[in-house]
C-alpha cells in the first residue's frame, strides 16, 4: 500500500513536470512529436532509475555514516553525469538508431533537474531502498506521461487556426501552464 | 579545515571511481567505426545535397565503406573527380560512370502553349498545380513559376524570359534535387552526353496535345516509324529517346526533320 502510494504520489498528484516544474526543458524541446517523447521518456525513465539506485547507496553507505550530507549535492551531480555518460555509451553500441533518434537531447539529460530534484527528494523524505526505486520509477512515468501529454496536444495544435502572436513558444508555454493547472485538480488526493 | 579536506579526498575518491568505471566502459562499449568513413566524408563535397539518395554525405560515406565498392554509389555532384578519390581509398578502380545533368522535358512557352485560365494565386508551380493542374492548357507543361529554381542548391536552373525552366549546363551538377521539386514532373537527369531529346511531357492524346501547345509531341509516331534501328519509341502518347547513341546515325536524323512538332530537340 505504501508503495502504491508512493507510485500514485510522484507519478500524478505530485508529477515532477507539471507540478515541482522540474525538468521544463525536454518537456517544451522533445514535446513535439509523440513518438519522439515517448524514447525521450524512456530514456529519462532509465536514468532516473539508475540514478536513484546510485545515489542511494552512496547517500546510505558513504554520506550518512560518515556524517557528510553536505555533499549530497555536488556528489550526486557527479553521479548523475557519469550515469549518463554511461547510458549514452551503452545506446550508442547497442541501439545507434536510438542514439541518433535522441540527439542533443540525451546527453542533456545529464543537466535535467528533475533527476537531480528525484535524488534529493528520496534523500530528504528517507526512503529505503525499495521505495526509492519505486519512486524514480513512478517520476519517470510521470515524466513520460506530461510529456506524452504535450506532444498530443502540440500535434493537434500544428492544425489549429492560433493566432499570429501566439505561435510557438507562446502557445506551448499556455498549455504547459493550463497542463499544470488541471494536475492540481489532484492535489490533495494523495498526501504525502 | 579538516572538513574541506575530508570532502575534497571524498570526492576525490568518487570521481576516480567513476571515471575508471568510465574508461573501462568506453573500451568495452566502444563502436568500431571504419576510419574510411571519415577519409570518404573528406574526399565528399560536404554539400549534403541528398542527389545520392542518402540524407546527407555521412549516410553516402557510410554505405560506400560498408560495401567496399562503388556499385550503384556515387556523388552526383562530384563525378569523376571524387570518384577517383574514394577509388584511391578502398583501392579498387573506378569504372566511368556516366555524369548526368538535368533537363527540362517542355518546350511549352508562352509563345507555343495556350493558356485555360490566368492565374492570380501563390507564385509557386506547387500552388498553381493545385488549381486544376495549372494555368495551362496542357497539364504536362512549365508552369514556369520556378519551384526548381527556389530548390537548385547550386543556382542552375532559371525560368527564362520565355516562361518555361531552362537548365545551365555548366553549373548543374546532376544531383536531382530540381527532379523531385517539380510538382508537374518534367524534369529529368539524362546523361551530358546525349545530345537528342524529346522535349515534350504531354501524354494527352494527340489531337488534345496539338490542340494545347504548337510544339507538343502528338504520338504520330514518325520518328519510330523512320527510325527503324530503335533510336526512338513512342509510349503512352509520348515519344522517347530510346536509345540516344543511334541519334547521330542517318536514319534518325530523317526522323528528327519528320518531326511534324519539331519536338524533338537536338541539343549543342
Amino acid at each position: 500500500m505504501d508503495l502504491v502510494l508512493i507510485f500514485l504520489s510522484a507519478a500524478i498528484v505530485n508529477n515532477f513536470v507539471l507540478s515541482y516544474f522540474l525538468g521544463i526543458c525536454p518537456f517544451l524541446g522533445v514535446s513535439n512529436k509523440i513518438e519522439k517523447s515517448v524514447s525521450m521518456g524512456a530514456a529519462t525513465t532509465f536514468v532516473m532509475v539508475l540514478a536513484a539506485l546510485a545515489t542511494w547507496l552512496i547517500n546510505n553507505y558513504i554520506l550518512i555514516p560518515y556524517n557528510m550530507g553536505y555533499l549530497q549535492y555536488v556528489s550526486f551531480i557527479i553521479v548523475i553525469a557519469s550515469l549518463v555518460q554511461f547510458v549514452e555509451m551503452f545506446i550508442r553500441k547497442a541501439s545507434p538508431a536510438l542514439y541518433r533518434g535522441l540527439g542533443i537531447f540525451l546527453p542533456l539529460i545529464t543537466t535535467n533537474c528533475a533527476i537531480l530534484g528525484l535524488a534529493l527528494f528520496a534523500a530528504l523524505r528517507q526512503y529505503n531502498f525499495i521505495q526509492t526505486v519505486v519512486f524514480a520509477f513512478a517520476a519517470g512515468v510521470g515524466f513520460t506521461l506530461a510529456l506524452v501529454i504535450m506532444a498530443g496536444i502540440r500535434e493537434e495544435l500544428d492544425r489549429a487556426p492560433v493566432p499570429e502572436a501566439f505561435k510557438g513558444a507562446p502557445i506551448t508555454l499556455i498549455i504547459a501552464g493550463l497542463l499544470a493547472l488541471a494536475f492540481m485538480g489532484f492535489a490533495g488526493l494523495i498526501s504525502g | 579545515m579538516s572538513i574541506i579536506l575530508i570532502s575534497i579526498f571524498t570526492m576525490g575518491l568518487l570521481a576516480m571511481f567513476f571515471a575508471v568505471v568510465l574508461v573501462v566502459a568506453n573500451q568495452k562499449l566502444k563502436v568500431r567505426e571504419d576510419p574510411r568513413v571519415e577519409e570518404i566524408m573528406n574526399a565528399l563535397p560536404g554539400l549534403n545535397c541528398g542527389g545520392c539518395g542518402f540524407p546527407g554525405c555521412h549516410g553516402l560515406a557510410e554505405k560506400i565503406a560498408e560495401h567496399g565498392s562503388l556499385e550503384g554509389l556515387g556523388c552526383p555532384p562530384g563525378g569523376q573527380a571524387v570518384a577517383d578519390k574514394i577509388a584511391a581509398i578502398l583501392g579498387i578502380e573506378t569504372s566511368a560512370s556516366v555524369k548526368k545533368r538535368a533537363e527540362v522535358f517542355c518546350a511549352g512557352t508562352r509563345a507555343n502553349a495556350a493558356d485555360k485560365a490566368e492565374y492570380r494565386g501563390i507564385k509557386t508551380c506547387a500552388a498553381a498545380r493545385m488549381v486544376d493542374c495549372g494555368p495551362k492548357a496542357c497539364n504536362y507543361g512549365c508552369l514556369g513559376f520556378g519551384d526548381c529554381a527556389k530548390a537548385c542548391p547550386f543556382d542552375a536552373i532559371h525560368v527564362a524570359e520565355s516562361g518555361v525552366a531552362v537548365v545551365d549546363i555548366e553549373k548543374c551538377t546532376g544531383c536531382g534535387i530540381c527532379v523531385k521539386n517539380c510538382p508537374t514532373r518534367i524534369i529529368a537527369l539524362i546523361p551530358c552526353d546525349q545530345d537528342v531529346i524529346v522535349k515534350c511531357s504531354s501524354k494527352d492524346k494527340g489531337a488534345v496535345s496539338r490542340k494545347n501547345c504548337k510544339v507538343a509531341c502528338i504520338a504520330c509516331k514518325l520518328c519510330e516509324k523512320n527510325s527503324p534501328d530503335g533510336a526512338f519509341v513512342v509510349t503512352g502518347n509520348l515519344a522517347s529517346v530510346a536509345d540516344y547513341k543511334k541519334c547521330q546515325q542517318g536514319a534518325a536524323n530523317t526522323a528528327i526533320e519528320k518531326c511534324p512538332t519539331k519536338c524533338i530537340v537536338k541539343l549543342n
